[in-house]
């Protein structure tokens, strides 16, 4: 699957939630995805799922979908663990897996091809955890996904789509920052 | 001047500043008396870390969604999180309010001129990043925490209270 046209069907599905992106995902997301409502302000890689919980917890009465990546969850892999424990009940994590450091120079991660990281979520503890290889199949399960209770771990298995322009300033504004908490502060 | 810190005045002055939710790694120094009786009060909500620098990014994902936290740590993790720290804490303008346990430090010295070369580096890094640190170490120092907090939320920037001795 081409990670945009995931997106793209996450974003057909979006209602109100809360969406915190990381790296390329964050860069596709703004331009397919656009609203104050998208949190990108996560500073330092593999902190998307941490920042994510922290949202979570916060605010019950949303539902807060993580739109991580594999060398970013490895760098904070006991963040699967926290988030399990904590069990907060309205967060998704999706993972766009593509085996690579893509933003980093394209350098295969360790482990590609071997690790397994819906294993790694089950045995966290996650009580749900899907995997989507195929468009059709994510397209056709989403919605219901969506309307589950968490925390959930979707494992995206995808590859570079479209091009998309990188604004690492506009990620990490304060600006951006400040507005989304007033907007999730009116919703 | 009383040279005891009791852990439960430690507890009502993190209530008056208005923090509910406790991101927390086991520290030795603090375990006992102030992370365990925490763990048990229904006034907090504690989330048990696996690593310091998720704590300041669970922190921070609170601060945006409308909540105070502390972060409950020993110095070591803090000293393990200093990317985060200046990312996400300076950098990112997030107001995480952390208390580090200074496990080790010899009662009654200044923390920068400690033994122990680990503890003396803490606070002129604290400095270098720019970041508020306060040494609670005795009852008198208990008045520091709320304005500290206060001022770090005001400001949208981290800030340090190092807990200098044991908490009874």
């Amino acid at each position: 699957m081409k990670r945009d046209e995931c997106l793209k069907v996450l974003a057909r599905h979006r209602t109100n939630e809360i969406v915190v992106a990381v790296w390329k995902a964050a860069h596709e997301w703004i331009h397919i995805s656009p609203s104050d409502l998208n949190y990108t302000f996560v500073g330092a890689m593999g902190q998307g799922s941490s920042h994510a919980l922290g949202l979570a917890l916060a605010r019950p009465d949303k539902r807060v979908i993580v739109l991580d990546g594999d060398g970013s969850l490895l760098m904070n892999l006991g963040s699967l663990v926290t988030i399990a424990n904590a069990a907060p009940r309205n967060l998704i994590h999706f993972l766009c897996e593509n085996g690579i450091y893509e933003t980093n120079g394209g350098v295969a991660i360790p482990g590609t091809g071997r690790v397994s990281f819906t294993g790694l979520a089950r045995e966290a503890g996650y009580p749900k955890v899907y995997e989507f290889s195929l468009l059709e199949d994510w397209e056709r399960q989403l919605s219901r996904i969506l309307k589950e209770e968490g925390p959930i771990f979707v494992d995206l298995k995808v590859e570079t789509g479209e091009d998309y322009p990188e604004d690492f300033r506009r990620l990490y504004s304060i600006q951006h920052r400040d507005a989304f908490r007033q907007a999730l502060k009116n919703a | 001047m009383d040279q005891t810190l009791r852990a439960d005045e430690i507890i009502r002055e993190v209530k008056r500043a208005n923090i509910r939710f406790v991101a927390a790694l086991p520290d030795r120094m603090t375990s006992e008396h102030l992370l365990k009786p925490i763990l048990c009060n229904p006034d907090f909500r504690v989330i048990q870390v696996c690593k310091e620098d998720e704590g300041l990014s669970i922190c921070s994902g609170l601060y945006a969604g409308g909540e105070r936290a502390l972060l409950l740590i020993q110095y070591t993790g803090l000293l393990d999180s200093m990317n985060a720290l200046s990312r996400i804490g300076v950098e990112g303008q997030n107001p995480v309010c952390m208390m580090v346990g200074l496990l080790g430090k010899e009662p009654g010295v200044l923390p920068a001129q400690s033994k122990r070369y680990g503890l003396r580096i803490v606070v002129p890094i604290l400095d270098v990043m720019g970041i508020e640190h306060h040494l609670i170490e005795s009852s008198q120092d208990l008045s520091k925490i709320v304005p500290a907090v206060e001022r770090a939320y005001a400001s949208s920037m981290p800030v340090a209270l190092l807990i200098g001795r044991e908490p009874l």
